[in-house]
């Protein structure tokens, strides 16, 4: 399952590397495209959220938009009625109110499992998505709220008189990356343990799962609780990044764009949602950026990609690379 | 002394009485074995003990404490482990994954989140010595859904028993696996729940299987418990006789 050796030895030989290359971009690369990463990680973020139930835990939720968006606004409303600009107060608003929601949520939708789970999801993140959109006087509506650059680091780090864009190519870049390492790291930590052991074994057999103890609704509860943050934390850190935080990123159609990343770069791998969500990124920004047509040649690329990649990016490039007939958990 | 106690326990489907108030025993340390025709209740009323699915009526009692209406996870942590006719396991995991997580889960250690599961040296000592007293060391990387029918059967078996479980279930140990296979399995079973003095209830067709390796005999028929004794008297017993063995021989 986990795509690579279960050993911390293993996330080292390829994270490191990976990191380092990324620590470098932004002075070999011009400032678009280090902006245009940043989205690809938080991204990447939420999709490693999101894949703790898909693929570890064995359940499909059509409804993360609702902490993508309950963390983007929990920031964006902090800074709208506290006038708050520290990042560090943003994220802590954005996680507790993530978490508060994912457990009301959560508690709802582990009772179900397969596409109950996933349609209830779906529902209640629409709930909040339609709350953004009425209630214009507070979320500014479909026009959304705008929200000014914070700094960084308990005000150490702060955009000054300088340019935004190298703010946000930089400064504000190394400090997702950061936290995307962080991220990266705290999952893998997650999966390989215990715990994550015990949801594994309840998406093999839910049934079995009772039978050796493991109590599979709280279990279940606590890893939509994890996925939530996870996919909160993401909404936070886009916030800054997009400058304006509307009501789509609460839409259904956004909680799918989460499921793609994570099918695209392939659910049975720990890489997988991560690749597939800065693969996507560039897809649709190259797609919305060349034709006007973009959805139909984004669709049909990505139809293509799954129907010829079923295992995903990830999932097919561990199977050429360990030669066929070995397996691929 | 007993360890568990039914008492008038029923579940019925629609009009059929399923499990029709049974009082139902089984002390401590003994091997019995829980007989009879297909829809006779044995599996029923296993499931029903061990909380698969809920009674209608009736009380179950063990090691002193009512559990009729404790959820299947704190029976578990109770003491009662079951095996499956129908093999349930973890097929995206290894063989020692499978009994890592039974072990992981009886020590309470799968609240730990950011432990390396694979770096706790006693959980997978403890998985491998399990593994190789049910003759399956060398399968300990290869993944459930990989192993063979009479393999996975085992490995079923094994996991109820890494809960260290105080009464073990054994639904049908041998069912579903060939016939060079069914001797083998049952005497590793047979070991192991000697050797470790384990309580334990098997449900079996096989009477070759059930007069060799059992003490004790339950017979149930309709629903209801139509003898109880030792070998030799259900051997005797002209009602199982004509209901049971009868059939049995017939069919086997």
């Amino acid at each position: 399952m986990s795509g690579l050796d279960a050993s911390p030895r293993a996330l080292v030989r390829v994270g490191v590397p990976v990191l380092i290359a990324l620590a470098v971009l932004p002075f070999v690369a011009p400032p678009y495209q280090t902006v245009l990463l940043s989205y690809g990680l938080i991204f990447a973020i939420a999709a490693l959220g999101f894949n703790l139930l898909l693929g570890y835990t064995g359940l499909l939720s059509f409804g993360h938009s609702a902490y993508f968006g309950m963390g983007a606004y929990a920031a964006t409303l902090s800074v709208k009625y506290f006038k708050w600009t520290s990042m560090e107060a943003l994220l802590l608003s954005g996680l507790v109110a993530t978490a508060l929601i994912a457990l009301v949520f959560g508690f709802l939708c582990v009772r179900y499992t397969r596409i109950f789970f996933g349609i209830l999801a779906m529902a209640l993140s629409q709930v909040l998505w339609s709350l953004a959109f009425k209630f214009f006087w507070v979320t500014g509506g479909s026009d959304g709220l705008r929200v000014p650059t914070p700094t960084l680091l308990g005000g150490l780090v702060t955009m000054g008189t300088g340019d935004k864009l190298d703010f946000l190519s930089h400064r504000y870049y190394f400090y997702v990356l950061a936290l995307f390492a962080l991220a990266v790291v705290t999952m893998w930590r997650i999966v390989h343990s215990p715990f994550g052991k015990a949801l594994q074994a309840i998406r093999d057999n839910e049934t079995r799962a009772e039978f050796v103890g493991v109590g599979v609704r709280r279990y279940r509860l606590v890893a939509f609780v994890i996925s939530g943050l996870y996919t909160g934390l993401a909404g936070v850190l886009w916030v800054p990044l997009n400058g304006l935080t509307t009501p789509d990123i609460l839409h259904w159609s956004f909680s799918g764009k989460i499921v793609f990343f994570t099918v695209l770069g392939g659910f049975q791998t720990f890489a997988g949602p991560i690749v597939g969500a800065v693969v996507f990124n560039y897809l649709e920004t190259y797609a919305v950026g060349h034709t006007v047509y973009w959805q139909l040649v984004l669709g049909v690329v990505l139809v293509t990609l799954v129907l010829a990649l079923p295992a995903g990016i990830v999932g097919t490039a561990l199977r050429w690379l360990r030669g066929p007939g070995h397996r691929t958990a | 002394m007993s360890l568990l106690e039914t008492r008038a326990l029923a579940k019925s489907f629609g009009e059929t009485h399923a499990v029709d108030h049974v009082d139902f025993r089984v002390d401590k340390g003994e091997v019995l074995a829980l007989i009879g025709s297909n829809g006779a209740g044995k599996t029923t009323l296993v499931n029903l003990i061990s909380g698969l699915i809920p009674s209608d009526s009736g009380t179950v009692v063990f090691d002193g404490h009512d559990i009729t209406r404790a959820s299947v996870h704190e029976k578990i942590a109770a003491g009662i482990a079951r095996s499956f006719q129908l093999v349930n396991l973890f097929d995206q995991l290894t063989s020692l994954d499978n009994l890592s997580l039974a072990i992981f889960s009886r020590e309470g250690k799968t609240r730990r989140l950011f432990a390396r599961a694979d770096a706790d040296a006693a959980v997978r000592d403890e998985a491998q010595a399990v593994l190789e007293q049910f003759a399956m060391g060398a399968k300990a990387g290869v993944r459930a859904g990989g192993l063979s029918q009479g393999e996975r059967k085992l490995l079923d078996i094994a996991v109820a028993y890494a809960l260290k479980p105080k009464l073990l279930f054994l639904d049908e140990p041998t069912s579903g696996v060939s016939t060079r296979e069914k001797a083998p399995i049952m005497d590793i079973i047979a070991a192991i729940v000697q050797a470790g003095h384990i309580t334990a209830v098997i449900i079996e067709h096989d009477m070759d299987v059930v007069f060799r390796y059992c003490a004790r005999i339950v017979a149930m028929h309709q629903g209801k418990i139509l003898a109880d004794g030792t070998p030799d008297q259900i051997r005797a017993n002209a009602e199982v006789t004509a209901n049971l063995l009868g059939t049995q021989a017939g069919s086997h």
